[in-house]
């Protein structure tokens, strides 16, 4: 506790002081990733040849919008203090379902409901996985890392234990279209990430559960005596984060025209959380900024297809990642001192 | 005489120029169990983290058996005797009750190993000296808080300490606990170890100790035995009163005008929690504040969190609105027209990052929101009104709270609970740790609500405060209400005097 005429000189002085470091803080993140994505562009108009053509934004977007939807729903998560390790084998089991509820005898027989049973009931299955997480975590008070550890190995078991362990090629282009078509040249789901991040990023910003998701992370026991509905708070969180991870399982499936359930989201819990850091969402919680989860995804996406693009060893890319995080949470920690 | 085991003198200890020690004594004599008492900020902590090394005097003599010494480090007062069992354990609890016994002084074998053998039996023989039988195998971390203390007892004991202090020991024990800690501290005693003994219970001191030196202000104020001294006296050396006038005003008549108050709103009765709230009969009246009186660990919080439906209730009735509830949560207790303004403004009332402007309507948004949307527009007209009502100095209302002063972070609080129009507001300290200016302007707005019709539950240290505010003063001792002092007519010293007094005097139902 400092004595009280310390605090008070502090808060005399921040009355003249205090907006505009704030406000160029808040700013200086996020502008620091767009300059850096815009000279990470510029750079590649200059280096990687083809670089400006269709066909290379619609590469990268298609690569891009699985990680991004992804670590929208983890920047939630991470936003409460917690994290989901799960994503990736939800995106597996929701892959898995999706092909054999359209193959099915009944799915074939009505290609139009079966379509859609094919889109809603994965997602569903994978909400219900967030909802037993959520639960874990909030009603257990089991550490999330160690709730969503469970699905994280159980649920790609269960992908598994659904295809036979076999990959499961089909043939549905209605279905296919999440992951192939293009609407005004940009891959479908590519407009699928820009809406959802639009959409969180509002919701986060003007919705009572936005103003509880930074409250419990931000201080849990004062939100919780201020009446905020912790518990459900979390839980809806994890159902929102493991449904983004259906639905990136679809769209993964559909790209590939193919579901292996082995295969499909693996390591994407750790490419998702990466996004979320790069984008300034700091692990202790309380802070969820989405539109900068969307630009921490591409910003990755980028420099691994920069490399690559310029001859540089896949495996070298992974190194490269890696010292972005670094930067990233070096940043977010020496935002914290001040 | 014997000679002192321990004699320190003149003590003086200063941090970045504001002394914390002014002049500080302490004397144990071998093989006795002396309390050192004090309020909060006296400077027992102090006093204690010189003596085991922690922090170097800045002047002043400390003797050990008559020697004078100078101890530099935890290590070098560890080597001469003196063993310190902190508040918060310091065992490793996942590792067996053996292996805490012996951590760092573990028995080898010839080759070098530990001699795991050797070590369970000497931690058979620690225990059985203040006969306790563990598993010795098991997890320490998987006994009770008091079984734990007492391993760290031992431990302590087996390295033959000749000093042991013991800091708080009880405030996480229940009744039979605390009772095999004293059977320990006895047997302790019984071997000729001297045990400092620091705790806010003032009754424990008469059960367990020896003699006692009273602290305030960084000096020590009173040295005695405990048999010439009674818990009055010791209430008075602690805060700087003269005994017989606190005596003189117990008797003094207490006016019990009531004129001011509306319809009772909170009755609680017989009133019991999890958490050393043992009986608690209370009533608050709309337009009335009702103080909350007593020493720390009386249960003055306790009785905030019990109505507040943050701990257990498990016993008592409570009525809010002349009706029966359980309030299991602080959704209930908000939603019954509720609002308590907690002790920790850090740790339970800010959200540091989140702006004035969120933080202050953090329990309003139910009643800000439509289909689940935050009404921005009329969230920012009723911020803005509170900003002025409250003096609150802020940039903006989007400054994120924690660039605030600790006065204005108070205000922005007590504007998140005064929005919501309570019926009744709980008020911990909460002036504390504010400037003088900010402390009158809160004061003020409270006093404001109040006339508007509020009830006010207002528990505080400050004996002025209260005294000054409440209509009503409650008195608590050891977790039960003892008596009920009414306004106009209490005194500093009356109040004191019903702190102190013992609850099975004459006239405890005297003045209900």
């Amino acid at each position: 506790m400092s004595e009280p005429s310390s605090l008070t000189g502090r808060g005399l002085g921040g009355v003249g002081e205090a907006p505009a470091p704030r406000r160029s803080r808040v700013n200086r993140r996020f502008l620091g990733l767009v300059v850096a994505l815009a000279a990470l562009i510029l750079l590649n108009v200059l280096l990687t040849p083809n670089f400006l053509a269709v066909q290379t934004l619609a590469v990268n977007v298609s690569q891009v919008s699985t990680v991004a939807i992804v670590a929208l729903g983890m920047t939630l998560v991470i936003a409460t203090g917690g994290v989901d390790l799960s994503v990736g084998a939800v995106m597996a089991v929701s892959g898995a379902l999706a092909p054999l509820i359209f193959g099915s005898a009944w799915g074939l027989a009505n290609p139009g409901l079966g379509l859609l049973a094919a889109i809603v009931l994965p997602l569903l299955v994978a909400m219900c996985c967030g909802l037993f997480n959520g639960t874990l975590v909030s009603f257990l008070g089991v550490q999330p890392i160690i709730a969503t550890l469970i699905l994280f190995i159980s649920g790609r078991g269960v992908a598994q234990v659904l295809t036979n362990g076999n990959l499961q090629t089909f043939s549905n282009p209605s279905f296919t279209w999440l992951g192939t078509g293009r609407i005004l040249g940009l891959p479908v789901q590519g407009w699928i990430a820009i809406l959802l991040t639009l959409v969180v990023a509002l919701i986060v910003r003007k919705t009572i559960y936005g103003r509880y998701l930074l409250s419990v992370g931000g201080n849990e026991r004062a939100a919780a005596l201020a009446g905020t509905p912790v518990a459900k708070v979390k839980i809806a969180t994890y159902a929102i984060a493991s449904t983004f991870a259906g639905l990136a399982g679809l769209i993964d499936v559909a790209i590939n025209s193919a579901s292996d359930a082995a295969r499909v989201g693996n390591l994407m819990e750790l490419d998702a959380i990466a996004a979320a850091v790069v984008g300034g969402a700091a692990l202790s919680g309380g802070r969820a900024p989405i539109l900068g989860t969307l630009l921490g995804a591409i910003f990755i996406q980028l420099v691994g297809y920069t490399l690559i693009a310029n001859g540089v060893p896949d495996e070298a890319t992974f190194i490269v990642t890696a010292a972005i995080i670094v930067i990233a949470v070096y940043l977010q920690d020496s935002r914290r001192r001040t | 005489m014997t000679e002192p085991l321990l004699q320190m003198t003149g003590i003086q200890k200063a941090f970045a120029g504001i002394p914390a020690l002014r002049e500080a004594s302490l004397r144990i004599l071998p093989g006795e169990v002396h309390a050192l008492v004090g309020q909060n900020g006296a400077g027992k902590s102090t006093l204690i983290k010189i003596l085991t090394g922690v922090y170097r005097r800045d002047a002043g003599e400390v003797l050990w058996q008559g020697r004078p010494v100078d101890l530099r480090s935890p290590r070098d007062a560890q080597g001469v005797g003196i063993a310190t069992i902190y508040q918060e354990l310091t065992l490793v609890p996942q590792r067996t009750v053996t292996e805490n016994i012996v951590l760092g002084y573990e028995p080898r074998t010839r080759w070098g190993a530990i001699d795991w053998r050797a070590a369970d039996a000497r931690a058979r023989e620690v225990l059985s000296r203040f006969g306790i039988e563990l598993d010795l195998h098991r997890a320490l971390g998987s006994y009770p808080t008091a079984i734990q203390q007492l391993v760290a007892i031992g431990r302590a004991a087996s390295m033959e300490a000749k000093l042991l202090i013991m800091d708080e020991p009880t405030s996480s024990l229940d009744e039979r606990e605390v009772e095999t800690l004293f059977g320990v501290m006895r047997a302790l005693k019984a071997r000729g170890t001297s045990i400092l003994y620091v705790s806010h219970f003032l009754d424990e001191l008469f059960a367990v100790c020896d003699g006692v030196t009273i602290m305030r202000d960084g000096r020590t104020v009173g040295e005695t035995r405990i048999a010439d001294t009674s818990k009055l006296d010791l209430i008075a050396g602690m805060l700087g009163r003269d005994p017989d006038e606190i005596r003189a005003a117990g008797r003094t008549q207490l006016s019990t005008d009531q004129t001011h108050a509306g319809p009772v709103f909170l009755e609680a009765k017989g009133l019991s929690s999890d958490r050393r709230l043992r009986r608690l009969d209370l009533e608050v009246r709309a337009g009335e504040i009702v103080g909350l009186a007593g020493l720390l660990g009386s249960g003055r919080t306790e009785s905030a969190r019990a109505i507040f439906g943050m701990d257990k209730v498990t016993g008592g009735t409570l009525r809010v609105g002349g009706r029966d509830v359980r309030l299991s949560s602080p959704r209930d207790a908000i939603d019954a027209g509720i609002a308590f303004l907690t002790e920790d403004r850090k740790v339970e009332g800010i959200i540091p990052d989140l702006s004035v402007r969120e933080n202050l309507t953090l329990a309003l948004l139910p009643r800000l929101s439509k289909m689940g949307i935050v009404d921005e527009a009329r969230e920012r007209q009723i911020v803005q009104g509170f900003i002025k009502a409250l003096g609150i100095r802020t940039a903006d209302m989007d400054q994120p709270i924690r660039e605030l002063s600790g006065g204005n972070q108070q205000k922005v609080l007590l504007g998140r609970w005064l929005a919501l129009e309570p019926k009744l507001l709980i008020l911990d300290e909460p002036t504390r740790g504010v400037d003088v200016g900010a402390k009158l302007e809160i004061q003020s707005i409270i006093a404001k609500h109040v006339e508007q019709g509020c009830a006010v539950l207002l528990i505080s240290s400050e004996f002025e405060e209260l005294i000054e505010g409440a209509h009503n003063i409650v008195v608590l001792q050891e977790g039960r209400s003892v008596r009920k002092l009414n306004n106009p007519g209490v005194t500093e010293a009356s109040l004191i005097h019903a702190i102190a007094e013992p609850p099975d005097t004459p006239h405890v139902e005297a003045a209900e």
